[in-house]
C-alpha cells in the first residue's frame, strides 16, 4: 500500500508541478460556476434551494476534463519508456495502475471540495435538502472514477496521448449519452439492458437523493473493468 | 548473489530474440555482454530484471526465480536501462528520493543514501535541477544512481556509458569495478575496449545464441593460437632480411606492415616461438633487432570473427 502511495504522490506532484491541476480546478471552477450561478438555467432561475443545476453542469465539465487529465498517465510512460523503469522496481503493475487511478481522483475530490461555498451559499439562501447535496457528491466522485478508469484504460493500450484522449472520450461518449439514447428509443429487454448501461440514469438517480445498491455496482464494475484492462494492456508486453 | 540463466528463450512474434541461451554469473563477478546490435542483449537483460517474462527457461538470482519471486527478484536488482528513461520534470534529489521509496529503502535511510549516490555519482552540482535541464552525461549519472540507490545485490547495466566523456567513462568504470568487487554486475556494450576494461569475463551473443564465454585472455587464446610477432631488424638489406625470415623453419608466413616497410609481422606455426630463431638468424647475418613485439589479437578480431557467420 505505501507504494501505490508513492506512486499517488508522485502522479499529483506532476499534476501541480505541470499545471495541469491548476488549469483543471480554474476552468471547473469557472465553467461550473458560471453555469450554476450566470447563466441559462441557473440556481435563481429555478429557483429552489437545490444544488441539481450544478450537478447536471459537473455532470459534463468532469465528462470532458477527466480524459485530459488521465491521457497522460500511461501513454507518455509508455513513450519515454518510464514504464520500464517502474515496472522493474519491486512493485506491481495493479500498484502502479491503481496509484495513478487514485491520484487523479484525488484531484476531482480537491476540485470538488472547492465548490463547497456553492453548497453553503444555497443553503444560506433556503432550506436544502442536505441528503440529496451529498449524494450528489457522492454520485459524481462515482462517476468521475468511472471515467477516469476509462481514461487510464485509454491511456494504457497507446503511446499517443492525443490518441487517448480521443479515446477516451469516445468510450465514455456511449457511457454519457449513447446508451440513454438507445434505451429511449428501444423497447423491451434491449431498452432495459441500455437503460442500465446509461451514465445518467445511475447519476440522476443518486443526485434525486436516491441511493441503491444496483447503482453503486454499476459504478463499481465500471472502474474495476477498466483498471483491470489497464493492467492486462500493461502485461500484454509479456503476450505474442 | 549468483545469476543463472537457464535454457531461456524470448520470442517477438515469430522471431526469436534469444534462442536457448544459459549462462552463469557468480557473486563478485563484473560480466560483459558483448554483440551487434539486436543480438539479443537488452533482451536477455529485460528478462533478468522482469521486464519481461521469457517464453521458456528459467532466471533464478540468488535462488529466486524470476517466474515465482519478481518482486523479491526486483528489489535485488539495480537497474539502468538502456535509453535511460527519466520523470524530466522531476529534481534530481526529488527523483532519487521517489525510487528509494519505490525500492523499499527504510523512510529513515532515504535522505543518507541519496547524500551518498549524489557524492559517488558527482551530482552535487545538479542535485537541485530539474532532470530536463541536465546535459547527456549527467542524466546518465542520474540513471545510474537511482539503479544503486538501495545498494543492490545485483547491478544490471545496459550500455552504461553511453553520451558520457572520456572522463565521465574512466569514472563510470572505476565506479563500476569498485562495485563489482563485492556484487554482481551485467553490463552490457558494443564497445570492446570498456568490456575488456571493466569485465571479468566476457559474453559474446549473437543472433540470440552465446557465441563465446570466456575471461578476454581465455577469449584470445581461443581465436589465434598462433604467436604473431612485430618485428623490426636493423643492419641488412630488407630483401635479405626477408629471404631469411622466410627460411626460418618456426616461420609460416611474413607479411610486410604496409605503412611501415621496415617491419614485419612474422606468423609462427602452431604452437611454435619464433623469437629465439630471429635472434639466431640474425647474430649469424650480424644484423640487430631494433624491435620485437607480440601482436595480440585483438578484442575486435575475435567479436567479428564469431559474430560475422
Amino acid at each position: 500500500m505505501s507504494k501505490t502511495w508513492t506512486i499517488v504522490r508522485r502522479e499529483l506532484q506532476s499534476f501541480f508541478d505541470s499545471l495541469t491541476a491548476y488549469i483543471m480546478l480554474v476552468a471547473f471552477l469557472g465553467f461550473s460556476g458560471f453555469f450554476t450561478w450566470i447563466s441559462g438555467n441557473d440556481i435563481f432561475f429555478i429557483g429552489q434551494a437545490s444544488l441539481q443545476s450544478f450537478f447536471s453542469i459537473a455532470y459534463w465539465t468532469l465528462f470532458l476534463f477527466i480524459p485530459a487529465l488521465t491521457m497522460r498517465q500511461l501513454a507518455e510512460e509508455n513513450k519515454t519508456g518510464t514504464l520500464e523503469m517502474l515496472l522493474t522496481k519491486p512493485i506491481s503493475d495493479w500498484q502502479i495502475v491503481f496509484g495513478k487511478f487514485l491520484s487523479t481522483l484525488i484531484l476531482i475530490v480537491i476540485a470538488l471540495f472547492l465548490t463547497f461555498p456553492y453548497y453553503f451559499t444555497v443553503w444560506s439562501l433556503g432550506p436544502i435538502d442536505h441528503g440529496a447535496v451529498i449524494l450528489g457528491y457522492v454520485g459524481l466522485i462515482l462517476m468521475s472514477s468511472a471515467y477516469i478508469s476509462i481514461g487510464l484504460f485509454a491511456s494504457s493500450v497507446t503511446n499517443n496521448q492525443i490518441v487517448a484522449f480521443l479515446l477516451a472520450l469516445i468510450i465514455g461518449i456511449f457511457f454519457h449519452v449513447i446508451f440513454g439514447v438507445l434505451a429511449s428509443s428501444l423497447t423491451g429487454a434491449a431498452g432495459s439492458v441500455f437503460d442500465y448501461l446509461s451514465m445518467s440514469t445511475h447519476f440522476s438517480a443518486i443526485s434525486r437523493g436516491v441511493i441503491d445498491s444496483r447503482d453503486i455496482i454499476y459504478f463499481l464494475s465500471i472502474v474495476v473493468m477498466g483498471l483491470m484492462g489497464s493492467e492486462a494492456s500493461l502485461a500484454k508486453r509479456n503476450l505474442n | 548473489m549468483d545469476i543463472i540463466v537457464e535454457k531461456v528463450t524470448k520470442l517477438y512474434g515469430a522471431q526469436k530474440a534469444v534462442d536457448n541461451i544459459s549462462f552463469k554469473v557468480n557473486t563478485g563477478e563484473v560480466l560483459g555482454f558483448l554483440g551487434p546490435n539486436g543480438a539479443g542483449k537488452t533482451t536477455t537483460m529485460k528478462a533478468i530484471t522482469c521486464f519481461l517474462a521469457p517464453n521458456e527457461g528459467d532466471i533464478t538470482v540468488g535462488g529466486l526465480s524470476v517466474r515465482e519471486n519478481p518482486e523479491k527478484v526486483k528489489s535485488l536488482i539495480g537497474y539502468l536501462p538502456e535509453s535511460n528513461p527519466l520523470y524530466q520534470e522531476m529534481q534530481v534529489v526529488d527523483y532519487l528520493a521517489f525510487v528509494a521509496e519505490l525500492q523499499g529503502v527504510p523512510k529513515e535511510q532515504i535522505p543518507g543514501r541519496i547524500r551518498e549516490m549524489i557524492k559517488i555519482c558527482g551530482l552535487s552540482g545538479e542535485k537541485s535541477k530539474n532532470i530536463r535541464e541536465l546535459s547527456k552525461g549527467y542524466k546518465q549519472r542520474v540513471g545510474l544512481a537511482q539503479a544503486l540507490i538501495h545498494d543492490p545485490e545485483v547491478l544490471v547495466l545496459d550500455e552504461p556509458t553511453t553520451g558520457l566523456d572520456p572522463n565521465q567513462i574512466a569514472e563510470i568504470r572505476d565506479l563500476i569495478r569498485k562495485i563489482g568487487k563485492e556484487k554482481t554486475v551485467i553490463l552490457s556494450s558494443h564497445i570492446l575496449a570498456e568490456v575488456e576494461a571493466t569485465c571479468d569475463r566476457i559474453l559474446i551473443i549473437s543472433n540470440g545464441r552465446i557465441v563465446a564465454n570466456g575471461t578476454p585472455a581465455e577469449l584470445r587464446m581461443r581465436a589465434h593460437g598462433d604467436e604473431i610477432l612485430k618485428v623490426k631488424i636493423g643492419g641488412g638489406e630488407p630483401e635479405d632480411i626477408f629471404i631469411a625470415l622466410e627460411d626460418l623453419e618456426t616461420v609460416r608466413s611474413i607479411a610486410i606492415m604496409d605503412n611501415s616497410p621496415e617491419y614485419f609481422e612474422v606468423h609462427s606455426h602452431e604452437n611454435e616461438n619464433s623469437a629465439r630463431p630471429i635472434f639466431e638468424m640474425c647474430a649469424e647475418n650480424n644484423w640487430y633487432i631494433e624491435e620485437l613485439t607480440p601482436v595480440e589479437t585483438r578484442l575486435e578480431d575475435i567479436f567479428r570473427e564469431v559474430t560475422m557467420n
